[in-house]
């Protein structure tokens, strides 16, 4: 890639920063030339964020439905999936898809919950609400 | 890494710190799954990285993980406070000074504590332009992620100042040691016969219901070349200013000839992104089979080129 050929598209999901790429100048010799985006990068975070914001949002719905329990919504808005919040609050798979049944989330004990919201990032109150 | 090394007295580039840790590579995982894509990676795990830059220049560097958060966090503040420049490794998702779309569950992220005021961290991080600040808490959390590659508060200092490299020796074994991994590598999903792989499996990507699936598959291939590190073409770049910068140092000229060969590998590769997010966004009709031609050329030719690197590596060594 030439100095003057390094994009500057501007991406919206750099909000405002800047990234450093290696170009070669009218020398051949390869420096470091910051870059404020390229649109093919643009393109696939966005879709990377789309697809997770579709998944939150179809949890969302199922969890004002009552299909579902606010806990998979939470789960997906933190951009995690099954294997990683089982990972991060060291609670078996199994017992943690079984706290996606509504009736069975709503009878779990404080102690649970808190640890959710602590892997989540998020306050206890707000688990329980899908909102 | 390198300003881990500058502020202790050793000057030496992030390129130069990249290529004599051997730390390009290419990395077909897919028992490896992050969100259900399997992990694709252009050099390798930053942990080796770092340990192959100690083993290379006799580095008295110290790693520490911790089992429990309050640790790793005393331990922290405790070597800052005795003068040290600390590495860690974190998780991106939980550092809050990283633009929020780019905040993934990426746990192989590298960055730098210089110092500490109060209850904020002075970061000073390979991605951002400027050193940033980062509170004890989030920074607690995204050392302690879990999950793929967790860093289980991974942190690194030195113990002495860095020795006087000699740089042709370092050079040549680093140059042979890529080179190997690239091309002999005894497991085949890794080096050009990971990229052959990769091919035939984006070739037989399923198009049904519309193909969202195979769009998002090629996406993760083009985020992890592009997205994740410094200098973008899958750090071919990157390489490439290693080879220019070791040429004149150690004044073999043959290097930089390897370098402008890299440089236009390197274009490929930001072809094949090119044409693949042409795809995602159904500017061109969806056809893995291309995207798989360009993956086996982009193979043939770093085959090509790596060979040429250790037959060059050889031939410094007479």
């Amino acid at each position: 890639m030439r100095e003057r050929e390094v994009p500057q598209e501007g991406n919206s999901t750099l909000a405002g920063h800047r990234k450093a790429v290696y170009a070669a100048g009218e020398d051949g010799r390869l420096r470091l030339v910051p870059s404020s985006g390229w649109e093919v990068e643009e393109i696939v975070t966005r879709q990377a964020v789309d697809d997770l914001a579709r998944r939150s949002e179809e949890a969302h719905a199922r969890a004002l439905s009552g299909e579902s329990s606010p806990l998979e919504y939470h789960m997906y808005r933190a951009r995690m999936d099954l294997d990683l919040l089982a990972q991060t609050t060291g609670i078996w798979r199994w017992r943690v898809r079984r706290h996606f049944r509504p009736r069975v989330f709503a009878r779990l004990p404080l102690a649970l919950k808190a640890r959710y919201a602590e892997a989540l990032g998020i306050p206890v109150e707000a688990l329980e609400r899908a909102e | 890494m390198s300003s881990l090394l500058r502020h202790s007295g050793l000057p030496i580039s992030e390129a130069m710190a990249f290529g004599l840790s051997s730390a390009l590579a290419f990395a077909y995982l897919p028992c490896i799954r992050i969100n259900g894509l399997p992990l694709i990676s252009f050099r390798m795990p930053p942990r080796a990285i770092v340990k192959g830059l100690r083993r290379q220049l006799g580095l008295a560097m110290h790693f520490e993980t911790f089992r429990s958060p309050a640790d790793g966090t005393a331990r922290l503040d405790a070597l800052l406070d005795s003068g040290k420049l600390v590495g860690l490794q974190a998780s991106v998702f939980w550092l809050p000074y990283f633009p929020p779309d780019l905040r993934f569950h990426f746990n192989a992220h590298n960055l730098l504590v210089y110092g500490r005021e109060g209850d904020e961290y002075l970061v000073s991080d390979p991605v951002g332009e400027t050193p940033v600040r980062c509170a004890r808490s989030d920074l607690e959390k995204a050392r302690f992620a879990k999950g793929a590659l967790a860093p289980k508060g991974l942190l690194y200092y030195l113990s002495a100042p860095p020795p006087a490299p000699d740089w042709s020796r370092l050079g040549r074994r680093a140059l042979a040691r890529t080179a190997h991994i690239m091309l002999h590598a005894p497991l085949p999903l890794v080096g050009v016969r990971g990229i052959e792989i990769l091919a035939r499996r984006v070739e037989r990507l399923p198009l049904a219901g519309g193909g969202a699936r195979a769009r998002l598959y090629v996406g993760n291939i083009v985020r992890m070349q592009e997205e994740i590190g410094t200098g973008g073409g899958g750090f071919r770049f990157l390489y490439a200013s290693f080879l220019q910068e070791l040429a004149s140092v150690a004044g073999y000229a043959a290097l930089g000839e390897l370098a402008g060969h890299l440089v236009e590998i390197g274009d490929r590769w930001r072809e094949f992104a090119l044409a693949a997010a042409r795809m995602i966004r159904g500017r061109d009709a969806l056809a893995p089979p291309r995207l798989a031609a360009l993956l086996r050329a982009l193979a043939g030719e770093e085959r090509r080129f790596f060979r040429d690197l250790l037959r060059a590596a050889r031939a410094w060594a007479r």
